[in-house]
């Protein structure tokens, strides 16, 4: 019981308590790069998770083997034949995302959240909880970048997964979609989810 | 220590082998699918097969060679698609495919390519943006936008997407007119 407790409250830090955006601010660049509308933060999430699912799962399982000299450029290897996969499949069967990511799905091989989930939690645990420590960092992921993606499309473009709710010329703060737009909703929404956070616990 | 690297990268090797495999078919699938979407939509209806007649030209101005593909109806040419493109969009390269009817008028303009700052630039693939070029001769209408003493009225905030948009015109225009 005890044991099942602990991989609710593993699950659950990663979205609430260690929130990978909104709490650690790691992986900033796709974070900031991708977010310009609700879909393309959903796609990127769903990629880094499954990434991060995998290589938690390959890196917990050989980490006995694996000499702690070269850990390192063990993990990136995995982590980069794992981000290489998920662009051919992408670039074969969701094109659309793939033009859309561009860029910065290659560069998920680079996000510091996959490495440091690999380096700080699943060389030290075993299969079944960094499974469930890679859905929840990843799931926090998916919905930090969904929520930031959201925020900016509605106040940039005036619709939400590409659904308009304003007419087709209205005047939309054209700020949101870029790139600056990026920083001042993501600091405005870390202070939103600490300021809630903080006081639920 | 050697070994144990050896191991991983051969196994990482050869699942990317694996996975290239069985994507590099429906890879080369979706983009010639979204090739013929695009000649569908820039040229009237055709019975030949345009990829099959393609001509490649080398051009200084592009990097990749200016692809041109006739369309035939019952033997007649009813229709011209070219490729145009350029490096000055507000994130780099901007890539159409231009339709011409044989009389020089624009028929159509599809994107291929443009990575311009979405609900701005990207625009340019609306209908709207699209409308003002057809059925218009680059030989008689000014492909500049208005800024620039043109005639094409530019994106709102997107002048130089707009400005991008209109050099891969001339650029296909300039190829049709020498062929």
């Amino acid at each position: 019981m005890a044991d099942k407790l602990d991989q609710k409250q593993n699950f659950l830090k990663g979205i609430i308590k260690e929130n990978p955006v909104f709490v650690m601010l790691l992986g900033m660049c796709p974070t900031l790069g991708v977010t310009s509308s609700a879909l393309n933060g959903l796609g990127m999430g769903v990629a880094t998770l499954f990434v991060l699912l995998m290589s938690n799962i390959v890196v917990s399982l050989i980490k006995k083997q694996i000499p702690s000299k070269v850990r390192i450029p063990a993990f990136i290897i995995v982590i980069a034949s794992f981000v290489t996969i998920v662009e051919m499949v992408l670039e074969a069967f969701i094109p659309f995302l793939y033009e859309q990511l561009g860029i910065f799905i290659p560069l998920i091989v680079v996000n510091c959240l996959i490495l440091g989930r690999a380096e700080a939690f699943a060389s030290k645990n075993n299969l079944f909880s960094s499974i469930i420590d890679a859905l929840g960092m990843g799931l926090g992921f998916v919905i930090a970048l969904t929520v930031l993606g959201a925020t900016r499309e509605i106040l940039g473009n005036g619709s939400v997964f590409e659904v308009k709710f304003v007419s087709e010329d209205a005047n939309t703060f054209i700020l949101f979609i870029l790139p600056p737009g990026a920083f001042i909703a993501l600091a405005y929404l870390a202070a939103i989810f600490n300021k809630i956070t903080l006081k639920t616990i | 220590m050697l070994i144990s690297l050896l191991v991983i990268t051969l196994v990482a090797g050869f699942s990317l082998g694996f996975v290239n495999n069985l994507t590099i078919a429906p890879i080369a699938r979706a983009k010639l699918e979204r090739k013929i979407n695009a000649l569908k939509l820039v040229l009237p209806t055709f019975d030949n097969n345009p990829i099959r007649d393609k001509v490649l030209i080398k051009s200084e101005k592009a990097k990749d060679s200016i692809e041109i593909y006739p369309a035939y109806l019952n033997n007649e040419l009813v229709g011209t698609a070219v490729t145009g493109s350029s490096e000055k969009g507000f994130s780099g390269l901007v890539k159409l495919m231009v339709g011409f009817k044989p009389n020089g008028e624009i028929e159509n303009i599809a994107v291929l390519d443009q990575k311009e700052t979405p609900g701005l630039g990207t625009k340019m693939k609306d209908k709207k943006y699209i409308q003002q070029y057809r059925n218009k001769d680059p030989a008689t209408f000014n492909l500049n936008v208005v800024k620039d003493g043109g005639e094409v009225d530019a994106l709102t905030g997107a002048t130089i997407s707009s400005r991008a948009f209109s050099e891969s015109v001339q650029m296909a225009y300039d190829e049709f007119i020498k062929k």
